[in-house]
């Protein structure tokens, strides 16, 4: 089996891989011979759709070994030793934009638009229509550069205030930690508008004083109860990739700051096959947990756009979701165990039964918590056998409406592939632009003659037609036939199939959106992407509002350009469906861009929140949208949140001031 | 804040206006049937989804909103849904408007002739089209214009027609549906036929109100109804009904639209073709039941000179900016929209409020003519019982010196200034020669010759005192309806100086509390915003001070040397309601057991008894209108109760002691 691993190099992973070879017969042994065969060929697929998605070198294995962490010495730890997430994110990770330090955006000699590095389909190619659709949605130039700070200045970082008693005991541990100013700003901010572009032009505000790395649940432990006798702010943090300013410093926090990361706890403990759970370290990021179940034969099915990068304490904190969670669920209904520290002591249920009736369930508690009550060091979580079938689909339809009235109509059905996500027209001719040059001119043919057939013969408008990418999983025959189910659907909406091409485009594409918005800002284009969920009957009427109502407000402000406001319906449930929109505009001529932009998207949350959509369905209400909870949960909601808070953690030690 | 807008202090004599242009110029200049068959292709709803008549009726009948209300009436009444649905579907065949373009053009035809003859001319505001074209394309458009005359739809539609705008489906009552062939015809040109009252009919309220948002939200057609519900017959705006905006705000506030547009539009006659059968209708001669052959014995109206007409579409209003930082429209979150319920207390006074503000918007750009001046003075001539009538230079200057005051409180006059005063004055007499006498260069109204416009078959030799006073009542009213349409620009003023004029001292706060009181009493006779007493009362002194006629400092208010002659003036506008609301409380004190149906003709007998014998000053007092609008303020006030249901059903209860008090502060002189 191990040959089907071609990216393990080390001795340990091959011994690790033998191990779970043995794990793998043994099950195999209950069942038919032909399962161990079929297995591998599950673990094959599934490892190139990974692949596809996050292309990564092969060598270039440099990530730390996690510190042995004692007191778990004697447990399994059957994950291999690669990490993607060093202690020093700096090595591999912008300090002042999106992702991976040689995956990026940019115009080269010739005025094309190229796609740097090597971790992506898109890495390395051309993507000829680019520069035209920039230029025609934003009016935006590339005479008209406005260049990022190349390099963190140090010296505009303030020097940290340490607490000395606190320091002392903390040296004793023997837990690392950093008081460098890199490793301070890094772990100083999300990834806001607000944020990024402050640190483009070099502007760095309050950050943390120190920055600790704990290996295993009792570091956390030992910090927390040294941030507790010291009186020191702890502020967890995950992968970083916050849209909510909740990894903001309160300005007003008068005590040392100290940055808990967790990204050194990522192990995965134990993986229980019989009950189909995994233990893991709740410092994990995404891919790696991903990458690392798929050895074994196993995934979470947990996929947030941002799993790369974010953790699964993270996704624990905010309430994740995932795209493919039609299948696998949300966080919510994948967490079976969470382990949590808070400065009361540790937190975690006796049993790990699949279901409880002892009240309101403390998980949400934690679930949610936006790091205010303490840190999730560990979680155990539901696991799947890896799909024997992937398959991308897509479907386009005349128009929006009708776009979601078949989303609705598969809901209802409850026959929703794995992902379905339905694209407005703004956001088709936006995918269409990002088509990487095609290599053959038959390639090109038959684009065209797809495009005439659709526009010409079936008489869609372009200016309205719009795409639904899908992506199915499970074994073939189901696969097959449930897709013939929802492409069935789909035609009593007018829905024609348009292949399986540009349903994959549309899910890689969710991978270097965020790249894209580092291209913008080097031109005088900011935007920033925010969700909602909202019952069936109301999606028209919100989408159709607040676009309009970011149109309407960019005109007030002063904005010269028409922005681009548009939207895509990227989940559907029983009684509703999250919708995304994403906006962006040409601020030149403007004089404080962000302040615009802020207001603009306060303005589209206000809208979001009058025509019954959620304050948030999966990004969590940080700092940013804090001042809307009191409506959304009503005042005895707010008194039952805080309740928990002062008796938690009366001295606020996880002094983020998220949420509350 | 949007509404604050309507309070600012802005001097009133600056308020821009767009220019007039008149559309009849050209239909005399060229050929009406051509202009008829014109090519027709008016901007649309960018968001429109064009659909036939019938669609839009299956859109209506298989609506959540309706399928709801069926569903809830059948199980009440115990019907099959399918027998409900067809009676919502009889209901709709009978509202739905056909609009076809080639009835239009029949319209368009015949309007053309039928205009020229009557008016000299119809001025539009060619800015207010513009506006309102854009208007059309971006949003679904609420078309408010003022009522004073049927002509006004047809106005509207011929306007819309001629400048190739959208056009209106128009809100009718159901009493046109009575003249068949015309009916049918407007139904045609876009009218849909409501009922004057179904205030119980779930189902016909579900039909008519999704029926209206339907074709609203689609951008089907500009919707277009009359905020005061009727034609005003005292040419004074009436308290706004509000069932029909509350049914058209109602798509943007569940957020259904992003936005509506709401026109008020100022529709003035020079001359009002229904003048004098509106004088006779306040009198107690029952208005005559809308038919076609009534219609055609209005042809010897044709014979006339009506002047001109202007109509001035103002600025469109937003609803979505009327509703900002007013109307929390997440309560809408939590019951599913298609249920009806009834508005909350919030909404209700933001809609309450909106009318108020969007009746004032069509006051504000109603063109006022010189006439409208020499009414103020020819009536207050009248009542200080001047036999002799006015000089023809002192009437003149006299308007003059009205002319220059209204225009500072922000009128919008047509006086034409390159003509001397005294030709204007000479030629708006002549227009109105039916209206007053002039003799030895003395003007007064022509009270006496009412008597010869006698009906056939009544002898002249027959006529009572009473039937005299009627007669000369008719005059007045007539009269009265042009003074009323500058009311407005007067009455908060007006409210002060009586205030000023009754209070014991100079102490502002004294004045206020009087104003307060004047205002609280007239707000079913004026337009009057709720709650906005502070407001008006500081617009009052502003204009005031602003003119010299006051000065005001912390604790008191002082009239000038200057003064007295706009105070004066302006309380003397006040009183004939002042009177009236008077001798209606009298009247009351006087009673015993009275219902609401007999209270019109008792208190006209009451009234009739006092001017015959002198002890009434203002024969105006005849008018129902004030009648009817002083007893819905004393119910209101609590001085009067209408008891409701059982045995005494429509009975008034009175509280004497009120009413005696409320007497005597409306006489204290």
């Amino acid at each position: 089996m191990c040959h089907t691993f071609p990216a393990l190099t080390s001795d340990r992973s091959s011994r690790i891989c033998s191990l779970l070879y043995k794990h793998g017969s043994s099950m195999a042994s209950n069942s038919s011979g032909s399962d161990s065969s079929d297995r591998q060929r599950i673990a094959q697929q599934r490892l190139s759709v990974i692949a596809g998605h996050l292309q990564r070198p092969v060598e270039g294995n440099s990530g730390i070994l996690a510190a042995e962490c004692k007191a778990q010495g004697d447990k399994l730890d059957v994950s291999s030793e690669r990490r993607t997430v060093p202690r020093r994110r700096q090595e591999i990770m912008k300090w002042n934009g999106w992702g991976y330090s040689d995956s990026k955006f940019l115009y080269n000699k010739k005025g094309q638009a190229e796609f740097t590095g090597k971790r992506y389909r898109l890495s390395g190619m051309i993507i000829p229509g680019l520069r035209e659709w920039m230029e025609s949605t934003f009016g935006a130039n590339l005479q008209h550069k406005t260049p990022a700070a190349p390099i963190l200045n140090s010296s505009a970082v303030q020097p940290p205030t340490l607490n000395e008693a606190f320091l002392k005991e903390l040296k004793s541990t023997g837990i690392p930690f950093s008081h460098d100013a890199e490793d301070r700003v890094f772990r100083s901010h999300g990834h806001c508008l607000h944020e990024i572009f402050a640190l483009r032009e070099g502007k760095i505000g309050r950050v943390p004083d120190l920055v600790v790395w704990p290996n295993c649940h009792n570091d956390v432990v030992k910090i927390v109860e040294l941030a507790c006798k010291h009186n020191v702010c702890l502020m967890p943090y995950g992968g970083g990739t916050s849209v909510s300013s909740a990894l903001e410093c309160p300005p007003e926090e008068t005590r040392s700051i100290v940055s808990l990361d967790t990204s050194q706890m990522n192990r995965i403990l134990w993986i229980d096959e019989k009950n189909l759970t995994a233990h893991v370290e709740a410092g994990i990021v995404g891919q790696d947990l991903e990458r690392l179940l798929n050895e074994s034969g196993y995934c979470t099915g947990h996929e947030p756009d941002s799993m790369e990068f974010s953790s699964l304490g993270g996704w624990v904190a905010t309430r994740a979701s995932g795209m493919k969670k039609n299948i696998y669920g949300n966080i919510e209904d994948l967490v079976v165990h969470i382990k949590m520290v808070t400065p009361q002591g540790v937190i975690e249920k006796s049993c790990q039964g699949p279901r409880m009736s002892t009240g309101p369930d403390v998980h949400h508690f934690i679930m949610g918590s936006e790091g205010t009550l303490g840190v999730v060091t560990e979680v155990t979580m539901k696991i799947r056998p890896m799909p024997e079938y992937q398959k991308y689909g897509s479907v386009v339809f005349p128009n929006f409406e009708m776009g979601v009235a078949c989303l609705r109509e598969v809901a209802r059905q409850r026959c929703a592939p794995a992902s379905i996500r339905l694209m407005d027209n703004e956001q088709f001719k936006f995918g269409h632009a990002l088509k990487p040059q095609v290599s053959s001119i038959f390639t090109s043919f038959l684009d065209g003659l797809k495009k005439f057939y659709i526009t010409k013969f079936k008489g869609f408008d372009p200016n309205r037609l719009c795409v639904a990418t899908l992506l199915f999983e499970g074994d073939r025959e189901k696969v097959l036939q449930h897709e013939k189910q929802v492409y069935d659907i789909a035609a009593k909406f007018g829905g024609l199939a348009a292949g399986e091409d540009n349903g994959q485009r549309g899910y890689m594409l969710t991978f270097v959106i965020a790249y894209l918005r580092d291209l913008g800002m080097d031109y005088y284009v900011i935007g920033e992407s925010f969700e909602t969920s909202v019952p069936w009957d109301r999606v028209l009427d919100i989408c159709r509002n607040v676009k309009a109502r970011i149109v309407r407000e960019c005109k007030d402000k002063g904005v010269q350009f028409p922005p681009l406001s548009t939207c895509r319906v990227t989940q559907t449930y029983d009684a509703g469906a999250c919708v995304y929109f994403y906006f962006a505009f040409n601020y030149r001529g403007l004089s404080d861009p962000v302040h615009v932009y802020e207001q603009v998207e306060h303005a589209a949350r206000e809208e979001i929140l009058a025509n019954g959509g959620s304050l948030s369905h999966h990004h969590g209400v940080g700092k940013l949208r804090k001042e809307w909870m009191r409506e959304t949960i009503s005042s005895v909601g707010m008194g039952m949140l805080k309740s928990v808070k002062d008796y938690v953690d009366p001295n606020n030690i996880f002094g983020n001031r998220n949420l509350l | 804040m949007a509404s604050e807008a309507v309070y600012s202090h802005r001097d009133p004599m600056l308020k821009k206006r767009d220019d007039f242009e008149d559309i009849l110029e050209e239909r005399r200049n060229s050929s009406d049937l051509r202009y008829a068959l014109k090519c027709y292709t008016p901007v649309l709803y960018k968001g429109l989804t064009p659909c036939k008549v019938s669609e839009l009726k299956q859109m209506v009948l298989q609506s959540d909103q309706l399928g709801y209300v069926i569903t809830q009436v059948s199980k009440e009444k115990g019907m099959t849904t399918d027998e409900v649905t067809g009676e919502a579907a009889a209901i709709l065949e009978e509202m739905a408007q056909r609009l076809q373009l080639s009835t239009v053009r029949f319209f368009a035809f015949t309007l053309s002739k039928v205009f020229k003859t009557l008016f000299r001319s119809i001025c539009v505001n060619e800015e207010g089209l513009q506006r309102l074209q854009q208007a059309i394309h971006n949003h679904p458009v609420v078309l408010l214009p003022s009522h004073r005359s049927y002509m006004d739809f047809l106005l509207m539609s011929y306007i819309l027609y001629t400048y190739d705008l959208a056009l209106p489906v128009i809100a009718a009552g159901m009493d046109f549906m009575g003249m068949k062939v015309v009916g049918e015809m407007l139904r045609m040109s876009g009218a849909f036929f409501i009922r004057r009252s179904f205030g119980g009919d779930k189902l016909y309220w579900a039909v008519f109100s999704e029926y209206v948002k339907i074709m609203l939200k689609n951008g089907y057609a500009p919707v277009e109804f009359f905020l005061e519900g009727t034609r005003s017959r005292t040419a004074k705006s009436l308290t706004p009904k509000l069932g029909l905006l509350n049914i058209v705000m109602d798509p943007f506030l569940k957020g259904e639209v992003f936005d509506i547009s709401l026109v008020p539009v100022s529709i003035s006659y020079e001359r009002t073709l229904e003048e004098a059968l509106y004088a006779r209708e306040l009198l107690g001669v029952p208005k005559p039941k809308e038919s076609t052959s009534g219609l055609f014995k209005a042809r010897k109206i044709l014979s006339e000179d009506y002047g001109s007409i202007h109509v001035y579409f103002g600025q469109p209003v937003s609803v979505r900016s009327l509703a900002e930082s007013r109307v929390n429209r997440s309560q809408f979150n939590l019951i599913p929209r298609h249920i009806p319920t009834r508005p909350s207390e919030e909404i209700l006074s933001f809609v309450n409020d909106s009318a108020y503000r969007l009746v004032r918007a069509q006051e504000e750009n109603m063109v006022l003519k010189p006439w409208v001046l020499l009414a103020f003075v020819l009536l207050q001539k009248q009542a200080a019982e001047d036999k002799q009538g006015t000089a023809l230079d002192e009437l003149t200057e006299q308007a003059v010196w009205l002319r220059d005051l209204s225009r500072h409180y922000g009128a919008f006059l047509h006086w034409p200034d390159h003509i001397p005063p005294s030709e204007v004055v000479s030629s708006s007499l002549s227009l109105h020669r039916g209206l007053v006498r002039i003799s030895e260069g003395r003007v007064q109204l022509a009270l006496e010759q009412v008597g010869g416009q006698q009906v056939p078959g009544e002898t002249r030799s027959a006529i009572t005192p009473e039937e005299e006073l009627l007669n000369q009542a008719v005059v007045i009213l007539s009269c009265v309806s042009y003074r009323n349409q500058a009311l407005n620009i007067f009455i908060r003023p007006a409210l002060l100086a009586s205030a000023i004029h009754t209070a014991a001292s100079n102490r502002k706060q004294e004045i206020y509390n009087g104003f307060s009181f004047l205002r609280n009493m007239f707000s079913n006779e004026f337009i009057l915003c709720p709650g906005a007493t502070v407001q008006d009362f500081e617009e009052a002194c502003y204009l005031l001070v602003k003119t010299g006629a006051l000065q005001i400092n912390q604790q008191e208010v002082l009239i000038t040397e200057r003064g007295h002659r706009t105070l004066a003036f302006l309380t003397s506008v006040l009183d004939p309601f002042l009177q009236g609301y008077q001798v209606v409380c009298r009247f009351l004190c006087e009673e015993d057991c009275l219902t609401e149906k007999q209270f019109i003709p008792a208190v006209r007998k009451f009234i009739i008894k006092h001017l015959l014998t002198g002890r009434l000053r203002y024969i105006e007092v005849l008018s129902s209108d004030l009648q009817k609008n002083a007893l819905a303020a004393l119910i209101r006030l609590g001085a009067v109760q209408k008891i409701k249901g059982g045995e005494e059903q429509g009975t008034l209860k009175l509280n004497k002691v009120m009413l005696n008090s409320l007497e005597d502060t409306l006489g204290k002189k």
